[in-house]
Formats: structure tokens, C-alpha cells, sequence
């Protein structure tokens, strides 16, 4: 089984890459592009077929480990 | 009073800790290693700088779930003084010892440069040779030295005067919240600090700023 965990900075926690690549996109000529946060992504393959297992196995990675959550929010995707 | 250092992949910064506390306490730390789960009775603990693990995923992330940090947590618990500095900070924050995190430098560049730093609480066992709002000289080495914290946890470490070093007079290096350079727990046994103290403390380093830090906390001095 397949899965991919985003991982995403909290609102209001002060993102200086996403603002430096924000103002690179802007000298490329792009505009109208704001806000820009950058993240992360963890592909992950997990053995079983037990997907609600997995999804409570890998909630508990997010929490334990891929993110900090004082500073991040996390979301899981099961294919 | 007796000392631990703790040694982690990445970490390079345990040698000059080593002799840092072996000079200001005449007696050389034990050092202990990331697998051990058990400490040996000592008063000091601490965790050093360098970049554990090459600071992958988040930097201190993967050093905080070593075996090694949940004989640290015991003690701590106990009244152990426990010292991080840098990426021992980082370390810290991820154990969950301390709150908050850090992030990236606003700059995004690592800066390594002598700040200032204000003493804003004299009162704890890292800082009593200091006087409260004495502002001394320590260098900084990092790239993730931008402390962050939710503002209701902000308030009641103030309240709590658990921000213990700030950057003064415009020298903040990371665009840290406040100018917060170090904080400690809410017992007030375990510190955190980005600034490297251990650099500063005899005349080859050109200055002894930092040496207050150590002798406070291995009772070098007269309370």
C-alpha cells in the first residue's frame, strides 16, 4: 500500500524559504503569485492490506517523528 | 560537581564542551554516547553543538528520539541540570523538554558571528554569577537559531521568566521571536541556547563571557 504524508507549516508560523522562492517567482515574472509556504512530502509504502492500520500507524509517525507539530500540520493520503 | 556530555552522529562541537566544563570544573565530563539508556550520576548534563544526523528531516529531530534522550528525560525529571547548546537546543526542543522550535535563519544564511546577549534572568542555576539585564559577549554558529512559540505559550513563559538570554542592542542573528536566544523549563533545570558559551571562556578565546554559564551551573563559584 502506498501512502504520502504532506506536511505543512501552521498558519501565522513565519515561513522565510517560502517568501525567498515567493520573491524568485516574482523576478522569473510571474505575478500575481502570494503567500507561497513551502512543505514537505513523505512517499511511504507500507506492507499489509489493513488500511485503517495504516492510516492509525502512520498518524502516529506524523506525530511521533515526520512532523513537529508545535510548528507544522500533516495530512495522509492512502492510495 | 560532576558533568555528562553527550556525543551524537553530527554533533562536533562535544570536544570543545569537554573542555570547556574540564577547565572550569577540574574534572573531566563522562561522555555518553546516543545508545545508552542509562546516565551516570552527575549534576550537568549537556548536549553540545554540531548537526546530528546532517540535520535531516528537522535539525535535532532524529537525535531526539535516540535512546539516549529518555535517560535524559528521566533525570531532568529528577532535578538534573540539563545544558543545550545550538543544536543541543534544537535537540531539546524536539525532545520536547523545552517549548517551542527553530527554524530557519529569516536571513536563510548560516551566521557565525560574536551578538550580544542580554542576561534577562539572573535568577536560575545557569545564570546567578550574572547580574539581572548584563549584556555579555558569546558567538553564534547556526542556521536554524529562529526560535518560534504559539503566543498563549509565550505569555506564560514570560510570566514564568523563562526566557533567560536575549539578543541585545540590534544583534539579533535569526529573526528569532522576542530576540529570544535561550530559554529554560518551567522547573528550571533545563536550558536551551543557541549562542556557544563554551567558545568564550578563557583569554586564547578573547574573551570569558561565557564562563558565568558553567560555573553557575556546576556550582564552580559561591552560590
Amino acid at each position: 500500500m502506498k501512502a504520502r504524508v504532506t506536511v505543512t507549516l501552521k498558519n501565522g508560523v513565519l515561513d522565510p524559504q517560502g517568501k525567498a522562492i515567493e520573491g524568485a517567482l516574482s523576478s522569473l515574472g510571474f505575478d500575481g503569485v502570494g503567500h507561497v509556504r513551502q512543505g514537505k512530502v513523505f512517499d511511504l509504502e507500507i506492507e499489509g492490506s489493513d488500511r485503517t492500520k495504516a492510516e492509525a500507524d502512520i498518524k502516529a509517525m506524523c506525530e511521533k517523528l515526520l512532523a513537529n507539530t508545535v510548528i507544522e500540520n500533516y495530512s495522509i493520503a492512502l492510495d | 560537581m560532576k558533568s555528562a556530555v553527550v556525543q551524537l552522529p553530527g554533533l562536533n562541537r562535544d570536544r570543545d564542551m569537554v573542555d570547556a566544563l574540564t577547565k572550569i570544573s577540574g574534572h573531566a565530563p563522562v561522555t555518553v554516547w546516543q545508545t545508552q539508556t542509562e546516565i551516570p550520576d552527575v549534576d550537568l548534563i549537556v548536549i553540545p553543538g554540531g548537526f546530528s544526523y546532517g540535520d535531516y528531516l528537522r535539525c535535532g529531530a532524529i537525535a531526539a528520539r535516540m535512546p539516549v534522550m529518555d535517560a535524559i528525560r528521566r533525570k531532568a525529571e529528577q532535578g538534573v541540570k540539563v545544558l543545550g547548546v545550538c543544536n543541543g537546543f534544537q535537540i531539546l526542543v524536539e525532545a520536547g523538554l523545552l517549548p517551542g522550535a527553530l527554524m530557519r535563519n529569516t536571513s536563510l544564511r548560516f551566521v557565525c558571528k560574536e551578538v550580544l546577549l542580554e542576561v534577562v534572568n539572573a535568577d536560575t542555576a545557569f545564570t546567578r554569577t550574572y547580574t539581572e539585564r548584563e549584556v555579555i559577549r558569546c558567538p553564534v554558529a547556526h542556521h536554524d537559531g529562529n526560535y518560534f512559540v504559539d503566543e498563549e505559550t509565550f505569555k506564560s513563559m514570560e510570566d514564568n521568566r523563562q526566557i533567560v538570554f536575549r539578543y541585545a542592542a540590534g544583534t539579533n542573528p535569526n529573526g528569532s521571536l522576542s530576540d529570544i536566544a535561550g530559554v529554560i523549563n518551567a522547573r528550571g533545570n533545563v536550558l536551551g541556547m543557541m549562542p556557544h558559551p563554551e567558545n568564550l571562556i578563557e583569554a586564547a578565546h578573547g574573551g570569558t563571557d561565557g564562563r558565568g554559564i558553567f560555573a553557575s551551573a556546576l556550582d564552580a563559584v559561591a552560590a
